[in-house]
């Protein structure tokens, strides 16, 4: 007997708000990748010496290039929460019967983000 | 029957199929005109369309106390169990009601899911002893702690809710599956069981975990609170420590 | 016709029919097994039991004390020798059922748990929480995946058992995917097709408790035993008979009427004590618990209700921990299916349809007077359970009896090696015929299924419920054969051969018909009350006529009934007393 099999469009993740919210997170990953290669680009400049270097740095102040940054920005904080908000369904630490609740996880791995970028910080805005 | 003093009714619109009609499938929705009752689910008024209107409307269920796992549908696009599935919480709006997603539809709302218990008896879901007690010196000892660790797994219904939720076995549906890779966790978790190695070939493998990108939706249908999507991840970081300690200590037993 | 041929072929993927399954692989790997079921095996009604499994476990009881429990819980009508078998053998069914992982709640030591149940003088319900149908349930079949060689028929429905030259030698099953009768052979059969709790209105009982096994043997010359003694099970949600497990008064859960005043003890079991006192009050047995409401209820102090009256379930004084710990799925029940939580709020609870203890008839190995012919299970009666049964003794049933059968049909298929397919694969395309022509082709008719199935309902309530008479019976056993009449008239909107449920609704409904038909006169006939049959005409126990098993026989006309003793072992007919 012949069944009937439904086809997935590839418009299947408009289907659902939470769809929708996974194809983001995981869009996220192309401007970390992004921001990368740029990252590498800049390494390679300071490579090539001072003057490379020093236009390098003045096409960042472009508005694209402003723009891209924030953007970019935006989807890594994204990536970040959402990769910290998850961290419970990988990592279970169990106290006896019970399992310690998801925030005692999730809020330590944003404490220490926290308090490393401030370390970071400090060392990049005094210099 | 009680609760009958109201007039109110509502819309289902129902998913046909049937294999006998021509050579093309022809799938098409029927709209029924059912009562509306405040305590009815989607299966009670399945079953008055059934009873009353149209006996041919084909579609499975049994306990209709959310425990037997038959009666898994679409419900609005969402998976669902249509004995949960309460009519008050559309009211007044159509309910569109389809065969669960992600599997080939045989008639009606009657799907295929012989590849699902495939699935589950891929990753041996039995206990898996080097040696068993004889029944004489009594039970394996368990404390409570020790079955936390598993309860949770060993609470799925096999609804397959999760399978529909699952964008990942719509698209690849040779993926073992949320709930398929919970049960081997089970298992695995079960201090009684010794078997877990014998499950990564088909759990760690690239149509096993590997193939979950933690969409997550297989957890937030499950109607069970099963958490399959924290089964797969812990399975994830199992199995990449098991990775890292064969490369790093190529010569140390192996669980 | 596709015809297979098996060596032991099980009728039932439930609990019963997967221990049988389990038996024949490990112990018989040389015989071909296989296991027909009408749905795929977890969807099982198994799987909806919740209190828990009796089994001796600790060191102050004994077996000759859950012998006795059972022995005066089934008003002496269960077999003693059945029972001592049975007590004897669940011990060792429920650690073999923990070796194969089954999640029993433990004690903090990691040793087993148990809990009080209703009738039992000392705790000895192993459980899994509140769900140990699922969890036992989950286990013989994820245990039964185990062996590769048995061969699974789901969602096949045997609408005949082949009989030829006085042995049974297979069935004749619908492939519900197609339509196709197939004739499945094999040196025996064993019966595990549950209850029929769908003949009454109310029930905790799912679809699928059609009684077709017992319909089916019946049919074939199998007398059903006892099939008057139906339970119902005093905590069921009102309108949708949803199970409210025992284990919430084992728990410590109270039973009140509408004054809050604790009731069970003005019906000889009390007196009341704050916390569960065994063999008492609310732990006291199930008929006594369920006739206790109906009592109430005429003078008016039950609860009204939408959907009748009510008693209440208080789970309060218990605490939300509890609660959550040893009854989260009775919280949830109520929650989803009667809108409170049993934090806070007490349950509505009515007497429903629970099971039957009633069945096929078989002997202490499980075999029916049909050679090659065995039964387990809930379909079966043994008899374990006499005129009512105790709470938690039915789920370890399923694991004695269903090792039981698989024995003796193992040793049945080995000294019985033929098989007379030609004719068996006759009578299978004589029942494809009659299923064509009765059903699908049929010409005319104006009966709808759901007509007769209410109707059928109503006149198993009205005569047949917790209280009967002779008129009330005698009402139902006419009205019963009017009903079977007007099913030659049925029509069926569904003229399809693939996956056609309304076929198979249709033919549950025939079995509904021959059980509901041996029922009424059983119950006829049996003029005392004893268990969960009461007469208001015959309100004593009457060991002098009825210390004995009623057999319904079908016939052309009404069901012949005739009586066969009850073995008596070691414990006399006595009184049953709870409370004291």
């Amino acid at each position: 007997m012949k069944s009937y099999v439904r086809p997935m469009p590839t418009t299947w993740w408009l289907r659902r708000g939470s769809y929708v919210f996974f194809m983001l997170r995981e869009f996220t990953s192309v401007f970390i990748a992004a921001y990368l290669v740029l990252f590498l680009v800049m390494i390679h400049r300071l490579y090539q010496g001072q003057a490379a270097y020093e236009s390098f740095l003045e096409s960042l102040k472009s508005p694209l290039a402003i723009i891209f940054h924030i953007v970019a920005l935006a989807f890594a904080l994204f990536h970040t929460c959402t990769w910290f908000n998850l961290t419970p369904k990988a990592l279970v630490i169990r106290l006896g019967e019970e399992r310690l609740p998801p925030a005692a996880i999730i809020i330590p791995n944003y404490l220490a983000w926290i308090v490393i970028s401030v370390i970071i910080g400090w060392f990049v805005l005094k210099g | 029957m009680a609760n009958s003093t109201t007039n109110q009714s509502m819309r289902l619109e129902v998913f046909r199929f049937s294999p006998e009609e021509d050579q093309e499938p022809k799938p098409r929705f029927q709209t029924y005109e059912v009562p509306f009752r405040k305590d009815w689910v989607v299966l009670d008024a399945l079953n008055y369309v059934k009873d009353q209107m149209d006996g041919s409307l084909s579609f499975r269920w049994s306990c209709r106390m959310g425990v037997c796992g038959s009666c898994g549908m679409m419900i609005n696009g969402v998976p669902k169990l249509s004995c949960a599935a309460f009519l008050r919480d559309y009211y007044p709006n159509p309910i569109r009601v389809e065969p669960l997603a992600n599997f080939p539809v045989l008639r009606d709302l009657v799907f295929q899911l012989d590849s699902f218990i495939e699935k589950l008896k891929s990753i041996q879901p039995w206990i898996v002893r080097k040696e068993e007690k004889p029944i004489s010196e009594g039970e394996y000892l368990q404390t409570p702690a020790e079955h936390a660790r598993y309860k949770d797994f060993s609470m799925c219904i096999n609804c397959m809710l999760c399978y529909a939720a699952c964008p990942v076995v719509g698209l690849e549906p040779d993926f073992l599956g949320p709930a398929a890779i919970a049960l081997a966790q089970r298992y695995n978790f079960d201090s009684r069981d010794q078997g877990r190695a014998g499950r990564q070939e088909i759990v760690a493998s690239h149509e096993g975990i590997w193939q979950c990108t933690f969409v997550g939706e297989c957890s937030a249908v499950c109607p069970k609170h099963v958490d399959p999507a924290g089964a797969i991840q812990q399975a994830k970081v199992a199995s990449t420590v098991d990775w890292f300690k064969e490369v790093l200590w190529p010569w140390g037993a192996k669980r | 016709m596709e015809s297979h041929e098996h060596d032991v072929l099980i009728i039932g993927g439930g609990g019963a029919g997967l221990r049988a399954a389990i038996e024949l692989a490990e112990s018989y790997p040389q015989l071909r097994v296989a296991v027909i079921s009408k749905v795929y095996p977890m969807r099982s009604h198994t799987v909806a039991a919740e209190g828990g499994a009796a089994a001796v476990i600790k060191a102050n009881d004994s077996l000759d004390r859950h012998a006795y429990d059972t022995v005066s819980g089934s008003d002496w009508l269960g077999d003693q020798d059945v029972i001592e078998a049975f007590v004897k053998e669940a011990p060792g069914e429920m650690i073999q059922m923990e070796h194969w992982g089954c999640p029993w709640s433990r004690e903090p030591d990691g040793h087993v748990a148990v809990r009080p149940f209703g009738g039992m003088a000392i705790e000895r319900t192993w459980f899994a929480a509140d769900k140990t149908g699922f969890h036992m349930l989950h286990t013989l079949y994820q245990t039964a995946l185990k062996h590769g060689a048995t061969k699974w028929y789901n969602e096949f429905f045997v609408s005949k058992l082949l009989v030829e030259e006085g042995r049974c030698q297979g069935a004749a099953a619908i492939e519900l995917l197609t339509g196709q009768v197939h004739a499945i052979l094999a040196k025996a059969i064993i019966m595990c097709t549950g209850g029929a709790g769908r003949l009454f209105p109310f029930t905790t009982n799912g679809a699928i408790k059609t009684g077709d096994g017992m319909g089916l043997a019946y049919q074939a010359g199998v007398p059903l035993k006892d099939l008057e003694f139906v339970q119902y099970h005093p905590t069921g949600l009102p309108g949708t008979g949803i199970l409210i497990t025992e284990a919430a008064r084992g728990e410590g859960g109270l039973l009140v009427n509408k004054d809050g005043y604790r009731y069970l003890q003005d019906y000889g079991l009390g007196p009341p004590e704050p916390w569960p006192r065994l063999r008492a009050m609310e732990l006291g047995p199930r008929d006594r618990l369920s006739q206790a409401f109906m009592q109430e209820d005429a003078k008016g102090k039950t609860i009204p209700g939408p959907y009748g009256s009510v008693v209440h379930l208080d789970l309060r004084h218990l605490g939300e921990k509890k609660i959550d710990k040893k009854l989260p799925f009775v919280r949830e029940l109520a929650k989803n299916y009667a809108g409170i939580d049993p934090v806070h709020d007490p349950i509505p609870v009515r007497p429903v349809v629970h099971y039957c203890m009633g069945g096929i008839d078989t002997d202490i190995q499980g075999a029916t007077v049909i050679p090659g012919l065995f039964a387990a299970g809930e379909c079966a009666c043994v008899s374990l359970n006499g005129a009512n049964r105790l709470g938690s003794n039915s789920l370890t049933e399923l694991l004695v009896f269903g090792k039981r059968a698989a024995r003796s049909a193992a040793q049945f298929s080995l000294d019985h090696p033929g098989i007379a397919t030609a004719q068996l694969k006759s009578q299978a395309e004589q029942e494809q015929q009659r299923i064509s022509s009765q059903f699908i082709r049929k010409q005319g008719g104006t009966e709808r299924i759901a007509t007769l199935r209410t109707e059928l309902n109503k006149i198993m309530e009205a005569g047949a419920g917790i209280y009967r008479t002779e008129e009330s019976l005698q009402k139902a056993c006419s009205a019963i054969a009017v009903l079977k009449e007007r099913f030659r008239n049925i029509v069926l909107d569904d003229r399809s051969v693939s996956f056609n449920t309304e076929l198979i609704t249709a033919l549950e409904l025939n079995f509904m018909l021959d059980v509901g038909q041996a029922l009424t006169h059983s119950a006829r006939r049996r003029t005392e009350s004893r268990g969960s049959h009461q007469r208001t005409d015959y309100p004593a126990r009457d060991d002098k006529k009825f210390l004995k098993h009623s057999l319904a026989y079908k016939t052309d006309g009404e069901p012949r009934i005739d009586y066969k003793d009850v073995v008596i072992t070691r414990w006399p007919p006595g009184e049953r007393v709870y409370g004291k």
